[in-house]
């Protein structure tokens, strides 16, 4: 399975299709107009292939970096402190109501 | 007197022998933002009222002895780290009217020692970026070349110190914006090592890559800010314990005992001949200067650099971005009669073309299916870029580079080309990927724009880098020239 897809971007001349830049914007949750698909297919697959390049290094039994300078473990000492209080936390909701965010209906 | 143009270390020295007050330095600055900011564009909020106020406190502190190098001094914050009760934008239309209910640690640090900001610097939309016109707002202007880009994204920062406006800024760095900026403006700017400056109150863009640095006007001024801001913090789990030197202590003049290697990957194909002979003259220089230099230094995956990057910075933003949902804090769609249309209205109307590709392309890469390809196989290359910086940080104290292959260019230049903008990055992005210190000073000019120099240290050798920088910027007349605008 892996191994398909692998094939399927690995050819540079391979658009995105229009399908998939929606569903990646469904994904990530950022309204599209017809117009940005067409520009994200030729900029998003215009970037995927300068990626390809990575594919041809041998990284056979290389760990993964996922932060360069690597602290393991980090805790601090349960002290009580000083939080921000409610009205803080709200000054810049776009709508509240008494304490609480307000968000249209989450079900419907 | 001009005091605007003078270096911390300079206004310090007036300050502590009463021959300049602070309320009279922050009025010179305040001046001059007047003066060239209509032409320069390179802050978003001004705020010159209240450094005003906090010069007369200044002032008071000095008077009765209280005096650090930073005291009384006005510096230039970009607009990515937040300031309690004063707007923190990231130049973007989602932040337009936010406003922090606290400091930065680094901004905390620098108002406890008395300094005051006079302004909130212009950046490229939440630092994603190489030119600064990716701005929401505004496209900032390089003061050498008013036609041309100041870098990114720190831009704003990097202009403010170029002409003038503050004595110093601070600006983040996540795959250049701080050097490139910098080399592009002939000032200083330094990307500490990962975690040697407290990431608290930085609006996340890479969690793994993001660090906060100086941008000054010479090598003394960035080692005396660094002594400001560095440190442990508890607040950032990234943050070393790693003791903090007195950075200018490693000032010296020569280069007896130092080895320098300049990796050859870094003399790119496209590089700019001016830029090449510039750093062939100054490496020749730190040669004179005592340095023993490698010439054929080596590190073979620097050309994976870009890839890698713009795998791991995009997914990591497209996590943290994640939290502009238009419900707690932001622009908000409100006319959407669902509260999915509502998140996604908010993000298309909120977020700039640049930010939007980022995240669809961060999406993509951590989706099911390409997570394995993309992802997982940047970090393992991510891995062999770290291996081999530690190899020759076991020969070299230092490796030199350039920090961009060109000369700053056109506005506009750039702009509906992704990958040209990208590749001005490729000499600075690989030292996020390995998370070591990088600076880049003045190095020459071609065309009369300017050309930087980027020396490279390894995990928290910021102090051998200073050193060398200090020690060419002493041989050298670059610093002291200033932009006419």
């Amino acid at each position: 399975m892996l191994i398909l897809k692998y094939e399927c971007y690995n050819d540079p001349i391979m658009k995105l299709k229009r399908e998939e830049v929606l569903h990646i914007a469904k994904l990530a949750r950022v309204g599209v107009t017809d117009d940005d698909v067409e520009r994200l297919r030729e900029q998003l697959s215009d970037i995927l292939a300068n990626f390809e390049i990575l594919q041809k290094v041998d990284t056979t039994d290389v760990p993964p970096t996922a932060q360069s300078i690597p602290l393991q473990n980090v805790t601090k000492a349960d002290q009580p402190a000083d939080s921000l209080l409610p009205g803080q936390i709200l000054a810049n909701a776009p709508r509240k109501e008494g304490e609480y965010f307000r968000v249209k209906a989450v079900l419907e | 007197m001009t005091p605007h143009r003078l270096t911390i270390h300079e206004a310090h020295q007036l300050l502590k022998d009463k021959k300049l007050s602070s309320v009279e330095l922050t009025r010179a600055c305040l001046e001059r933002v007047k003066e060239v900011e209509p032409k320069i564009k390179a802050l978003v909020t001004m705020t010159g009222e209240a450094a005003l106020k906090q010069a007369e406190q200044a002032d008071k502190l000095i008077a009765e002895g209280d005096i650090n190098p930073l005291t009384g001094v006005p510096v230039v914050i970009k607009d990515v780290l937040c300031t309690k009760g004063v707007r923190t934008t990231c130049s973007s239309k989602m932040l337009e009217n936010f406003i922090p209910p606290y400091d930065a640690t680094v901004v905390e640090k620098l108002n406890a020692l008395g300094a005051m900001t006079i302004g909130k610097a212009n950046m490229d939309e939440f630092a994603m970026g190489s030119s600064t016109e990716h701005s929401a707002f505004f496209p900032t202007h390089n003061p050498w070349d008013l036609d041309r880009v100041p870098g990114g994204s720190s831009g704003g920062s990097a202009v403010s110190v170029a002409a003038d406006e503050g004595i110093y800024a601070l600006g983040s760095d996540t795959g250049g914006s701080i050097r490139q900026p910098a080399g592009f403006c002939s000032v200083v700017g330094l990307k500490p090592t990962y975690g040697r400056v407290s990431r608290y109150g930085l609006v996340a863009f890479a969690s793994s890559l993001d660090q906060i640095g100086p941008l000054t006007k010479d090598v003394t001024d960035c080692a005396l800010v660094m002594n400001a801001i560095a440190g442990f913090d508890d607040r950032d789990s990234t943050s070393a314990p790693n003791p903090v030197p007195d950075y200018t202590k490693s000032l010296s003049a020569d280069l007896k005992g130092m080895k320098l290697g300049v990796p050859r990957e870094y003399f790119v194909k496209g590089m700019q001949s001016e830029v090449e002979k510039a750093l062939k003259d100054a490496i020749a220089r730190l040669e004179e200067l005592g340095a023993e230099v490698d010439w054929e230094a080596t590190l073979p995956s620097t050309p994976h650099a870009l890839a890698v990057y713009y795998i791991i910075a995009p997914s990591e933003a497209s996590a943290n971005l994640a939290r502009y949902d238009g419900v707690k804090y932001g622009f908000s769609y409100q006319e959407a009669d669902s509260m999915w249309e509502a998140m996604e209205k908010t993000r298309q109307y909120g977020f700039g073309d640049e930010v939007k590709r980022r995240i669809m392309l961060g999406t993509y890469a951590l989706s099911a299916g390409y997570y394995d390809a993309y992802y997982l196989k940047a970090q393992k290359v991510r891995t062999l870029i770290r291996r081999e910086f530690d190899s020759a940080f076991e020969k070299y104290d230092a490796l030199i580079t350039p920090t961009s292959p060109t000369v700053p260019f056109k506005l506009g230049e750039k702009l509906d080309d992704p990958v040209q903008m990208y590749l001005s990055d490729v000499c600075t992005l690989p030292i996020n990927i390995a998370g070591v210190p990088g600076i880049s000073i003045p190095a020459g000019f071609g065309e009369g724009l300017p050309i930087g120099m980027q020396i490279i240290g390894k995990p928290f050798g910021e102090e051998a880098i200073l050193r060398t920088a200090y020690a060419y910027e002493q041989a050298t007349e670059w610093h002291k020239m200033r932009a006419n605008v």
